[in-house]
């Protein structure tokens, strides 16, 4: 079952009175389950697509279908109730709340959401424990190693029990041995039926994924995974 | 996102930069203060002024010999002169009206009154026994002027408080014979000390009966006669009934002018409460500038938070949350900071009240109301534009600025 169908997306920026093509023309397929890596050089488009599948930037032209509904032509509000019930993000430099404490950053997007304070506490409680934070739960951001920061980030994201976890170089800021264990974490997620899709420049990294990408200019260069869909 | 959650999300932030939240809450408070210390000053200064002129008498109406086109006290119903002058009969026959209660003839002259060999200037007043009721002069010592005939001049006197210290100092005043211009009179009574007052000042006048005053001063006209009327609403006709007695009496000339404590004291009503009105306009822009800091915090707060905005947003916030969120810190801010000031105003109003015991600086519900108000409103309009400007942001723009 295809989880996301881009056809023909085009994103353009105006840097000063030149146009740039982050994106052009690009066909992609990405099934339920998936675990794909997204690589190639600074520039490439390859933040501009992980964007673009976030629903937090919309494309120039071209259709974007999340589980078979169309999302380009959503209103603002209703892509974030999309974010909010089926995506979650990993960023490179975590994105922690700083005054939050770990358990508060894990809850952020269920109070966000209005979920109730029990219910809140109680799915906290589950996720500190599976991701080994139980004994940092009410540690502040800067007071958690690199590695515990990212175990909360990812605790965040998939507090929800999103269908599609979008991580943006995760292991970025992490030295190899806390990096490797980040990577596991995700691919334990991936193995439990999420679709993981993850943006790295690291080439390591990148072959772990089943399916590699490849952009270039804001094409799609390479595609592991299946014959290019009537590219170009 | 919850209530109680945006709340406490909004808390959080808030006392996240601690300085920042404490100085704007402090210009809010200041303001807030302000407006509750100066309308405090602005309405006890009315207070005060009412109240002096309340302790003249209550309820009360005045007539002046002369025809005044204009209505009030003004330096020229002192020195009018008319043909036809207020007399006692006068005064008797106001006594009849309806709407009257008590009337108090009044005649006023300078003389000097001895004792044991001192002497000195006093200004005495001629008047009945009702008149003590009517300007709620109280006795300290013995009784005030005999309740008979206005036309009898019993040879008595009621001496004011500070006339009697001096002549008499410790000794006891009540039954001794004192001189007062060329004639003898008896001490019956001794007054309360009022202090010093709008009105005359009672300490240093002596009360005569008035038909003596005005063998004394070889007259019979009357310098006012006082009319305290059955009630507040019975002030109008009691007006209107004296006026109308006295025109006859006349015959059909209107040669006297009524007024009321009433309208006096309507004007300076008016008057101070403008003041109050005035010192409130100018503390308020305080509370203007107060808002305009809110706003300035609150807009640093939406740029140092960018890349948290972006987060909240990746994170499935909408941008009614953000708006929320921002805006609920923006009330609080100010809502902390107006009762605080609150607080303070009043603090400051108590104090005020216990340097001057005499003036009753308390602040007008009105104002506490329209400063709370006024400090909430500001808060909240000035936060509208950064948390309008937090929930535009573009999530992607926002999340690189971490």
């Amino acid at each position: 079952m295809a989880l996301i169908e881009l056809a023909g997306i085009e994103r353009r920026f105006l840097l000063g009175d030149t146009t740039v093509n982050a994106l052009a023309g690009v066909d992609l397929r990405i099934d339920a389950g998936e675990y794909v890596a997204v690589m190639g050089p600074s520039g490439s488009g390859k933040s501009t697509l992980l964007n673009l599948l976030g629903l937090l930037d919309r494309p120039n032209a071209g259709s974007y279908r999340l589980e078979g509904r169309d999302v380009t032509t959503l209103t603002p509000d209703e892509q974030a109730r999309v974010r909010s019930a089926r995506i979650g993000f990993v960023f490179q430099s975590f994105h922690l709340v700083p005054r939050l404490t770990a358990a508060e950053n894990i809850a952020l997007p269920m109070t966000l959401a209005g979920i109730a304070a029990a219910e809140r506490a109680r799915r906290v409680a589950t996720a500190l424990q599976s991701f080994g934070l139980a004994n940092r739960a009410d540690h502040k951001p800067d007071q958690l190693s690199g590695g515990q920061r990212q175990r909360v980030a990812i605790a965040r994201a998939t507090i929800m029990q999103p269908a599609l976890i979008l991580a943006d170089e995760p292991t970025g800021n992490l030295d190899r041995h806390t990096g490797d264990e980040v990577v596991h974490l995700l691919e334990a997620l991936n193995a439990s039926g999420v679709t993981l899709v993850v943006v790295t420049h690291d080439p390591t990294l990148g072959a772990r994924a089943r399916r590699q990408l490849v952009m270039e200019d804001g094409r799609l260069q390479h595609d592991s995974g299946r014959a290019p869909h009537a590219a170009g | 996102m919850r209530p109680a959650d945006t709340l406490r999300f909004a808390r959080d932030a808030a006392l996240g930069t601690p300085l920042r939240t404490a100085l704007s809450v402090l210009a809010m408070s200041i303001g807030v203060a302000a407006v509750v210390v100066l309308t405090a000053l602005g309405d006890g200064a009315r207070m005060y002024v009412v109240g002096q002129f309340s302790s003249l008498g209550a309820n009360l109406v005045i007539v002046l010999p002369g025809r005044s086109g204009t209505g009030g006290f003004n330096p020229a119903n002192a020195i009018t002169s008319t043909p036809r002058d207020l007399t006692i009969d006068d005064a008797a026959a106001v006594r009849r009206a309806p709407a009257v209660k008590r009337v108090g003839p009044l005649a006023v002259g300078t003389s000097e009154i001895a004792f044991g060999g001192r002497l000195r200037e006093v200004i005495v007043a001629g008047t009945n026994h009702d008149y003590f009721g009517i300007r709620g002069l109280e006795m300290a010592q013995g009784t005030s002027l005999p309740d008979d005939d206005w036309n009898r001049g019993s040879p008595v006197v009621v001496l004011g408080a500070k006339v009697r210290e001096e002549l008499f100092g410790a000794a006891p005043a009540i039954g001794q014979l004192v001189r007062v211009g060329d004639r003898r009179l008896r001490v019956v009574g001794v007054m309360k000390s009022t202090g010093q007052g709008l009105g005359m000042n009672t300490d240093e006048v002596v009360i005569v009966p008035v038909a003596l005053a005005q063998a004394m001063f070889n007259t019979n006209t009357l310098f006012r006669i006082l009319i305290e009327a059955k009630s507040r609403e019975a002030i109008p006709d009691a007006k209107a009934q004296a006026l109308e007695i006295l025109k006859q009496r006349h015959r059909g000339e209107e040669d006297v002018t009524v007024i009321t404590q009433d309208a006096v004291l309507a004007t300076f009503d008016r008057l101070l409460g403008a003041l109050t009105m005035a010192v409130a306009g100018i503390a308020a822009i305080s509370l203007a500038v107060a808002g305009i800091l809110v706003m300035n915090v609150m807009l640093v707060a939406v740029t140092q938070r960018t890349g948290e905005i972006g987060l909240l947003k990746a994170l499935g916030a909408s941008a009614r949350t953000i708006r929320l969120a921002f805006l609920a810190e923006a009330a609080m801010l100010s809502a902390v900071g107006a009762l605080l000031g609150y607080l303070l105003g009043q603090a400051g109003a108590f104090a005020l009240r216990q340097v001057f015991p005499v003036f009753p600086a308390y602040p007008p519900d009105w104002a506490v109301i329209a400063g709370l108000s006024t400090a909430l409103a500001t808060g909240l309009l000035f936060g509208v534009m950064p948390a309008r400007r937090a929930a535009r942001l573009d999530p992607v723009q926002a999340l690189m600025k971490h």
